[in-house]
């Protein structure tokens, strides 16, 4: 139980080991815990980060996909008021057309009727002078009453 | 002196006791060296110029051994995943650093590897309590060793080697960082302050005297305590031991009860004494008292 040289011994030996700790174990070790725990706090802001853009990207995919379906209604309300249009147009055109054949049989028909009746008038006149040949027979000159009997054709 | 050691020597084998007294007696003797008239002598020694060698010996060699481990983690220590072991020794650095952190305000590069040191040290140092305490001792007898004790702290040397170069560490950093004059007011000021003016100047000698001595004992008193709080524990811890170790078979469930205390006691005084070396240089940097 007497103090002896061990006490120094001791002493001496404390004091390398702690040079020595606080040399080659110390350093390296308290470093890698403290650039491992950094490590993980920007891996946690990066993480947070990550998640907010994430969620910005999301709100602006909504928005576009919003823009788009506005723009898609825009454009079908627009291409339906255009068949609309174009289905007016042709409906128009097609009672235009139609009015227009009518109109060209109509007139195709007043012409058809005239001539027919011309025809037959001038038939008439011919079997009226046939008929007026047979009854004059010689005595009326065809030719010598020709303007009076063209008068009479007039006149049917 | 040979001629005892020879003696001594001859008798190497199964350890023999005549009585629980002289068990006792021989368990708690270190294996001591000196040099007397230019030769060795053995066991036979007094006066401070003795070495414990088995002291000494499981001192260094437990203190190797925290190197080696730490210095292994410390080699591989990689800042991405840690492997087990790395994690292992991480968790106990951390510990120490968080200790530190709370216990020390200042900034001092030497304070966090010093407690550490201290801290695995003497939890191996006292550690070695928990090996039955016939096994080394019985191993050391069979090759001719008669005395070994195998528990480092149970020796007052080693623990006043410890709790002195804190002491002396204590008061460089009083002189350093609030240098001699303000070490010296430290030491004279309080607790009463002196009386700056008037009559009670002439009091002031005696109050600065009285302040000297309370402090300057207040003082010595810290590696005093510092060293003998280990050194009681373990000593009364490992006497304990040797009592069990005498009861007979009884002492297979007596001994493995106190062990399971005795782990508690073992990393406890550890943590005591590193927190405390942590409180002391503490104060040695606190620029205000």
């Amino acid at each position: 139980m007497d103090f002896n040289l061990t006490l120094i011994g001791q002493s001496i030996a404390m004091i390398v080991f702690v040079w020595f700790c606080m040399k080659f174990i110390w350093p390296p070790l308290i470093d890698a815990i403290e650039t491992r725990q950094k490590e993980i706090a920007d891996g946690l802001a990066a993480a947070e980060r990550g998640q907010n853009s994430l969620s910005d990207a999301q709100s602006q995919v909504d928005r576009i996909v919003a823009e788009a379906r506005d723009r898609a209604r825009g454009i079908v309300d627009q291409a339906n008021t255009r068949a609309n249009g174009i289905v007016e147009e042709a409906r128009a055109e097609g009672v235009a057309a139609r009015q227009r054949e009518v109109d060209a049989g109509h007139a195709q028909i007043e012409l058809d009727k005239s001539r027919a009746r011309d025809e037959l008038r001038n038939q008439v006149a011919a079997i009226a002078v046939a008929g007026a040949e047979r009854v004059l027979a010689r005595e009326i000159d065809a030719s010598a009453h020709r303007d009076l009997l063209d008068q009479l054709a007039s006149e049917l | 002196m040979e001629h005892e050691a020879a003696e001594e020597a001859a008798h190497a084998g199964w350890p023999h006791y005549e009585s629980a007294g002289e068990y006792i007696e021989h368990h708690l003797q270190n294996l001591q060296v000196c040099r007397d008239h230019g030769e060795w002598v053995w066991n036979h020694c007094s006066g401070f110029m003795t070495l414990n060698v088995d002291s000494m010996f499981f001192a260094v060699v437990l203190g190797v051994v925290f190197l080696w481990l730490f210095g292994r983690a410390a080699k591989r220590a990689t800042t991405g995943q840690p492997g087990k072991f790395q994690a292992f020794i991480e968790l106990i650095i951390d510990f120490v650093d968080g200790s530190v952190k709370d216990g020390f305000s200042g900034k001092n590069k030497v304070i966090a590897p010093l407690s550490l040191t201290i801290f695995i040290w003497v939890v191996l140092m006292n550690t070695m309590d928990l090996i039955p305490v016939d096994w080394l001792p019985a191993a050391g007898s069979m090759m001719g060793i008669s005395y070994m004790k195998v528990v480092p702290t149970t020796d007052i040397n080693v623990t006043f080697g410890l709790s002195i170069s804190v002491f002396l560490l204590t008061i460089y950093y009083s002189l350093k960082i609030k240098g001699p004059i303000g070490f010296l007011k430290e030491l004279t000021l309080n607790p009463i302050a002196p009386p700056t003016k008037g009559l009670g100047l002439l009091a002031a000698p005696f109050i600065i005297a009285f302040n000297f001595i309370l402090e300057g004992v207040a003082l010595i008193a810290r590696p005093v305590s510092h060293s003998l709080r280990l050194f009681g524990n373990m000593f009364a811890g490992e006497l304990i031991f040797i009592l069990i170790a005498l009861v007979g078979i009884w002492q297979l469930p007596l001994h493995f009860a106190w062990a399971v205390f005795h782990i508690l006691v073992v990393t406890l005084q550890a943590f005591v004494f590193m927190m405390l070396t942590i409180v002391y240089l503490n104060g040695a940097h606190a620029t205000e008292h």
